[in-house]
């Protein structure tokens, strides 16, 4: 059941994508939303989709995988397509009642329903390709120029590396402590709501005891091995940038240009 | 009548994905009431992923369980009958603790089981005396005991479901060797006062070779075999190419036959390889002192 999760996971792999420097791969990642949320047709729209399209081939992860990280944000697209079909006035195709549907909200639902998947399906791309510590250390880097008006940017990006560092282990933790608990009968799946929550006590319990026993143990780790902060700390692997980096940026401002000309022209 | 069985048992982890990894690959065996089978394999050998099998924590990939003749996959009631019948102690139990007293968190396997209050009170404290738990500690937090005290209550609290088949994962790991001592002996203790069979998991040859009636090995997904101790011991030189220990007293019979003082093959705990030893001497003509 947890082992489901595929919104944030990394994909390991060797592809060209896997191999861009992640700096840029977050940059390019807002260029592609900025191009996404330009987009004022569907001939904007189908090119945001054919450069998803285009990644998923190049980054060689299976299609499988990507319609599965879809599944869990199917209730989102019938929400919106639901307020956009029933509540945008133009011109009536079918009424009954006080429900009408309109051609323009037909149109727009559809709109919105293929910029949310292109949305999710081509951001996930960046966390599935760029594993949980890189990302980070790009995020580090991106934004040490605020570090000049002393936000703490180191401390924010080894607080997340630490959270997506444990993300695994607790979802591991929570299995075994599921498994010890249904070994000695515990009943996770039947009853009303309130017998449900009672019956999260016995896992809830052990896991909150077990996340404070490593965050404690990290901690003294951390410790002893001198940690002290940003200050003099230097990397093992140093981000290094090439021309495959600056050819994919290029790529995906040229994919703006030609969306922000769609809308001109259309 | 085997009281477990399985059939082409095959569990395959991560399935359609990079990570997929066959964990345990066409296992068949069967086992018989009332042994106390020791189950040894390297860390990855797939014996973890076997036990949760047995109580249908897993579901197979492909295959079949038959715990006292019956399928446990037949239909939703009997796999749930079986988590009764069949109770497994995790890695590091201590860690599923919860209850605020000893005696809740024994409790709370009877209590799932629907039994009634006197005899839910009357196993847990029958069941805090067989692990050495006082009545003054059934009282108590269990965060406030050691954790050779949390270990015996964990385990106490699936012994407590008196399951037919006792399955132990690893219950002395990090324990000092008194505390593991300790432990071994209970399990012991357990398999005689209730007649019941019990299966305990373990990479320490020392701790099987200790209690085990017969041993089960396995390797790289699959079982090496399934023998009675001596016999598997005396396959000494297999099992140390699979990464695994055989006891110290074993490894000293074997130097000394290496030396040319071939004593015996079978030896694998110290009462008998003194008793060996003596005949052995005796047979030389040494004398001994006393």
């Amino acid at each position: 059941m947890l082992k489901d999760i595929t919104i944030g996971q990394f994909f390991p792999g060797n592809s060209i994508v896997h191999r861009l420097d992640p700096r840029f791969k977050i940059v390019i990642t807002g260029v592609f939303i900025t191009f996404l949320f330009c987009a004022e047709n569907f001939y904007g729209i189908l090119f945001g989709m054919l450069f998803v399209a285009l990644t998923v081939l190049l980054s060689k992860i299976p299609i499988k995988m990507i319609f599965k990280g879809m599944k869990s944000i199917i209730p989102l697209i019938i929400f919106t397509s639901v307020l956009n079909i029933f509540f945008i006035e133009g011109e009536i195709l079918f009424s009954w009642q006080f429900i009408k549907i309109t051609k323009e909200g037909l149109e727009t639902s559809l709109f919105m329903i293929l910029r949310i998947i292109c949305l999710i399906s081509g951001t996930s791309l960046l966390t599935y390709t760029t594993s949980p510590i890189t990302l980070t250390d790009a995020i580090e880097q991106l934004l040490s120029p605020l570090k000049k008006v002393k936000m703490p940017v180191h401390e924010f990006a080894m607080m997340m590396t630490i959270a997506l560092r444990f993300i695994p282990t607790l979802i591991e933790e929570t299995d075994k402590i599921m498994s010890a608990q249904k070994a000695r009968g515990a009943d996770l799946e039947t009853g009303g709501l309130i017998k449900r929550a009672k019956a999260l006590v016995p896992i809830l319990i052990p896991l909150f005891v077990s996340a404070f026993r490593r965050a404690e143990e990290l901690a003294v780790a951390m410790e002893c091995r001198c940690y002290r902060g940003d200050e003099g700390r230097t990397r093992l692997k140093q981000l290094k940038s090439g021309g495959k980096d600056y050819i994919a940026l290029a790529l995906s401002l040229f994919f703006l240009d030609v969306v922000i000309f769609f809308n001109c022209i259309f | 009548m085997a009281i477990i069985k399985t059939e082409d048992l095959t569990y395959v982890y991560s399935a359609g994905t990079p990570f997929e990894k066959k964990a345990i690959d066409s296992l068949n065996i069967e086992i018989e009431e009332g042994e106390l089978v020791g189950i040894i394999g390297h860390t990855g050998s797939g014996k973890s992923t076997f036990i949760q099998h047995l109580n249908g924590l897993l579901k197979p990939t492909s295959g079949k369980i038959y715990i006292d003749g019956t399928d446990i996959w037949q239909d939703k009631q009997t796999t749930l009958e079986t988590r009764f019948k069949v109770g497994l102690v995790f890695q590091y139990p201590e860690y599923q603790i919860f209850e605020e007293t000893v005696y809740k968190d024994i409790a709370f396997g009877p209590k799932n089981m629907g039994l009634s209050d006197e005899e839910i009170d009357k196993r847990v404290r029958e069941t805090a005396k067989l692990v050495e738990i006082s009545d003054e500690q059934l009282e108590k937090s269990p965060f406030e005991l050691s954790g050779g005290q949390k270990r015996r209550v964990a385990i106490a609290g699936v012994m407590a479901m008196r399951p037919k088949v006792l399955i132990l994962d690893e219950p002395c790991a990090g324990l000092d060797p008194k505390g593991r001592d300790r432990i071994l002996d209970r399990i012991r203790e357990y398999h005689k006062e209730y007649n019941s069979t019990v299966l305990l998991v373990s990479h320490s040859m020392e701790d099987v070779a200790k209690i085990a009636t017969k041993i089960l090995v396995m390797n790289n997904s699959s079982i090496v075999c399934y023998d009675e101790p001596p016999k598997v011991f005396g396959m000494a030189d297999e099992i140390a190419k699979m990464g695994l220990d055989i006891p110290q007293i074993t490894k000293v019979f074997n130097a000394l036959k290496e030396k040319g003082y071939h004593i015996a093959d079978d030896v694998y705990t110290v009462p008998y390889a003194l008793k060996k030893l003596l005949s052995y001497l005796d047979e030389k003509g040494v004398k001994l002192d006393a």
